[in-house]
């Protein structure tokens, strides 16, 4: 077992390392690339959450758009109706609240199937979120959406400051911060006996039942957290975007949710953060170069499905795994 | 008054039996959940638009009606494309890379559409208006809704004719009940899921051929369509053929009910029934 | 500890369990033998769950658990192996073991700490493994394992639900011949050590002569004959039905 402890340590300074390089980004970035850069934490974070149903648990959800969506609408709305309330350390428990609530709802309903049921399930309920965001146009903005201004984060007030200055001041290290609380809370979840538990479920849920797991509940479990996670990301995102649509709970905004665990790798814990990363990059430039972006993003999945079937962070770690012998 | 909802409700579900038995045919005999399933059905729309549009006013009416045809043709080839390029990868996969193929699927399509005819809208209405309306107790209603619907019935037909017939019918039906048999049988497994494929692909398109004269072909013309679908897979069970028209049939007068009465209530009212339907049968009406 | 009183389950025409009595004593290694369809199979997902018998009743340590679901079952100590291995196929050989121990510990819902750093149960978790001859394969995946390494995993599993009663399904059928007396070695001892009842399905005659306390000879769902090895292969009708060897 002594092995295990020395080669934990290189993958834990490498982590601090990271995490203190982090620290340094508003100095290295322009502040268009910052937003971007922003983007893309939200996005891991969703991830993240994402990850443990998909790579953990073994369940694919076209539908975690709805958390995402959930959490977004709940800054919003406070935005719009409660302006009092418009404060950060309000709004992140808020949009957590709701999240959880969402997807305890939908995911009670998902996980009594499996498969394919649960797939369409999980995204139809996504589509009936994403009617009554567009049809209830009145209180949610409908195809319009609603305005998210900047928030007050413990008295402290925004006013008058332009968002890019406020996205590459304050905000960057309290994202960074809800980053890094989110990175060691899932590394804590995953390691720890729910997780194995979890991963049971995935490779065999037949014999997970028979040593005395209760297969439903955990997945539920699961389905909660990561619903959690994506809405806390779509929380934080709003202040990068300033703007929610309806869209955000469509289930082709789910399937990019998907695309990117996919393309870091859904099999290694850092894999989604990585895919986040690249997804929003490759979204990006797309759309900046060609107007059927959608062609270009699809033809790369289909290329990474079929070539890279364990995403950019398992082709990596394959490497990485032969070179070593 | 109610004559209407029913008439309407019976053409929903119309459209809603050629895309979803499109679904469930590819579902039962490929094991595949295609989620590019919506574009096949506005590529059809397209098509057929295209093609209603060059035909113009000055060639007989018949050959409008054809042209919808078109729909059912142009998308089978497109569906022979993809299948041959892209889901024979997919048999040996599970579950993700299945879903996560057609939804790339999915992305190229819908850039291909926008890519051949640009983004604007499509107005093909003329076989529509060339039918004129029928006096229906009283109520004046299109004539050409009645003809989707007997168009729909005449599939139906031909389809349960082949499936039930028909020496290919009989060999798909088996694969879809039992993979493994089947291929111990020595059928053709991949000659059979392309053919599956094509006919669902191509239902899906004929459904998109025959709706665009009602209304105009526009970009994310299928996703509404593709929920719809999904639901009426989930009530009437996965890969089943009756569970289809069953489905469609619910869910058509279910909208037809929902948005008479109250607009905003027909996707939550269509969900509430799915849902008491899956919580007293998990697998669906007709499900395995 | 392991009663079963005129068990009785027919699948339409099909009579794969007709009145079977059967008692087993705590410790004690049975092994079950008949041809194919004679009903083995059945008897053995009758006591652990998997299905319920028409009538009858198997009463487990004097409690009636004819009808008790597999989960109950397994928390009272009958656990079992399976014909065609189920393992967590993408998880470490540790944690396939390891995780059972954590849900026989209920510690899956309150444990918050990072899997290695429960030692003791990790370690339990290693000494089942050294127990059955697995040993330094710990951070293999099964993907890499033999395919005598395999069944025996499976059965490691089985032995971290601290059973009572183990049910195995073919131990040894997939093995390599060689490998096979190896298996039922590592088996029987880490059995014997814990005093665990075992019943055995089995075709290899050999294996159930080396290692049974006693045999049971099914045929057409009813038992037809019953003693130790040897007096059961000798049996004249035992030889007719199950060896196809008529005399005389």
């Amino acid at each position: 077992m002594d092995f295990k402890k020395v080669s934990k340590h290189p993958r834990w300074i490498v982590y601090a390392l990271f995490f203190i390089g982090l620290l340094f980004v508003p100095r290295i970035l322009s502040i268009h690339d910052l937003m971007l850069f922003e983007y893309g934490m939200t996005f891991a974070i969703v991830g993240l959450g994402f990850n443990l149903l998909l790579g953990y648990t073994g369940l694919l959800s076209f539908g975690h758009g709805a958390y995402f969506a959930a959490g977004a609408y709940t800054v919003a709305m406070i935005g719009k109706y409660f302006p009092q309330a418009y404060s950060l350390e309000i709004l992140i428990p808020s949009a957590l609240f709701f999240s959880m609530v969402l997807s305890l709802i939908f995911g009670f309903v998902c996980v009594r199937h499996t498969k394919i049921f649960f797939s369409i399930l999980a995204l139809s309920l996504s589509m009936l979120l994403f009617a009554l965001l567009f049809k209830l146009y009145h209180i949610t903005g409908g195809s319009d959406g609603l305005r998210v201004p900047l928030p007050t984060l413990f008295g402290m007030s925004f006013k008058g400051i332009r968002r890019p200055e406020f996205l590459s001041g304050t905000y960057y290290y309290f994202l960074l911060g809800m980053f890094s609380v989110s990175f060691l809370i899932m590394k804590g979840i995953v390691s720890s006996p729910f997780g194995k538990a979890l991963q049971a479920i995935r490779d065999n849920e037949v014999r997970a039942e028979l040593i005395g797991i209760r297969v439903r509940r955990y997945r539920l479990y699961a389905f909660v957290i990561s619903g959690m996670f994506v809405g806390l990301g779509g929380a934080l995102w709003t202040f990068v975007n300033g703007h929610v649509t309806a869209d955000l709970s469509h289930w082709v905004f789910s399937g990019e949710i998907v695309y990117m665990t996919l393309l870091g790798g859904f099999g290694i814990f850092e894999g989604p953060i990585i895919g986040a990363m690249i997804f929003t990059y490759l979204k990006l430039y797309a759309m900046g170069n060609t107007q059927y972006w959608m062609f270009v993003v699809g033809g790369t999945l289909i290329v990474l499905v079929l070539l890279l079937p364990n995403g950019v962070a398992g082709a990596f770690a394959s490497l990485w795994s032969k070179l070593k012998r | 008054m109610w004559i209407i909802y029913i008439l309407n409700g019976l053409y929903f579900a119309a459209l809603l039996f050629f895309i979803s038995l499109g679904l469930n045919i590819i579902l039962g005999v490929m094991g595949i959940l295609n989620l590019a399933h919506g574009s096949l059905y506005a590529f059809g729309a397209f098509i057929a638009a295209w093609i209603i549009i060059a035909l113009g006013t000055h060639v007989p009416p018949f050959f409008l009606y054809i042209s919808l045809l078109s729909g059912l043709v142009g998308v089978g080839i497109v569906g022979f494309l993809m299948e041959k390029s892209l889901i024979r990868f997919m048999y040996k996969r599970t579950l993700e890379y299945q879903l996560l193929l057609t939804f790339g699927a999915l992305m190229l399509l819908e850039d291909v559409i926008k890519m051949i005819w640009g983004g604007q809208a499509y107005y093909a209405s003329a076989p529509f208006v060339l039918l004129g309306k029928v006096n229906i107790g009283g109520n004046v209603y299109p004539a050409y809704f009645l003809f989707v619907m007997f168009i729909a019935f005449i599939a139906g037909l031909l389809i349960w004719l082949f499936m039930s017939k028909t020496k290919l019918g009989i060999m798909l039906r088996a694969i879809s009940l039992d993979r493994e048999m089947a291929t111990a049988l020595g059928l053709n497994i991949t000659g059979l899921s392309t053919l599956a494929f094509v006919l669902g692909a191509g239902l899906a398109g004929l459904a998109g051929a025959l709706v665009v004269p009602t209304t105009p072909a526009l970009l994310g013309f299928g996703h509404e369509p593709l929920i719809l679908a999904f639901i009426v897979v989930v009530v009437g069970g996965l890969g089943s053929l009756k569970g289809a028209l069953v489905g469609s049939l619910l869910v058509g007068f279910t909208r037809s009910i929902g948005i008479a009465v109250f607009p905003e209530i027909e996707l939550p009212l269509l969900f509430l029934i799915a849902g008491i339907i899956l919580v007293a049968k998990p697998e669906g009406l007709f499900g395995r | 500890m392991l009663t079963i009183d005129n068990l009785k389950k027919y699948f339409g025409f099909v009579k794969a369990v007709d009145h079977v009595n059967l008692e087993i004593k705590e410790g004690e290694i049975v092994s079950i033998i008949g041809t194919n369809g004679a009903g083995k199979t059945t008897l053995v997902n009758l006591i652990s769950g998997y299905i319920k018998p028409d009538s009858g009743r198997i009463l487990f340590f004097d409690q009636d658990i004819t009808h008790a679901s597999p989960y109950v079952r397994i928390k009272l100590g009958v656990g079992r192996s399976f014909q065609l291995i189920q393992l967590f196929s993408n998880s470490t050989v540790l944690d396939n073991v390891r995780t059972a121990l954590f849900s026989k510990y209920e510690m899956i819902k309150r444990g918050l700490l990072p899997a290695d750093r429960y030692s003791s149960v990790t370690e339990e978790a290693i000494k089942i493994l050294d127990g059955l001859g697995l040993s330094g394969k710990e951070s293999l995946t099964p993907k890499e394992l033999s395919e005598g390494d395999l069944k025996v995993l499976d059965i490691a599993i089985a032995f971290a639900l601290k059973s009572k009663l183990l049910l195995l399904d073919e131990p040894t059928s997939g093995v390599a011949t060689s490998d096979k007396f190896k298996v039922m070695d590592s088996i029987v001892k880490a059995i014997k050590k814990e005093r665990i009842s075992t019943l055995i399905i089995e075709h290899d005659m050999d294996i159930v002569s080396g290692y049974s306390d006693r045999v049971i000879v099914m045929h057409e769902g009813r038992i037809m004959a019953e003693g130790k090895p040897n007096e059961v292969m000798e049996n004249k009708d035992v030889k007719a039905t199950v060896f196809g060897i008529v005399s005389g």
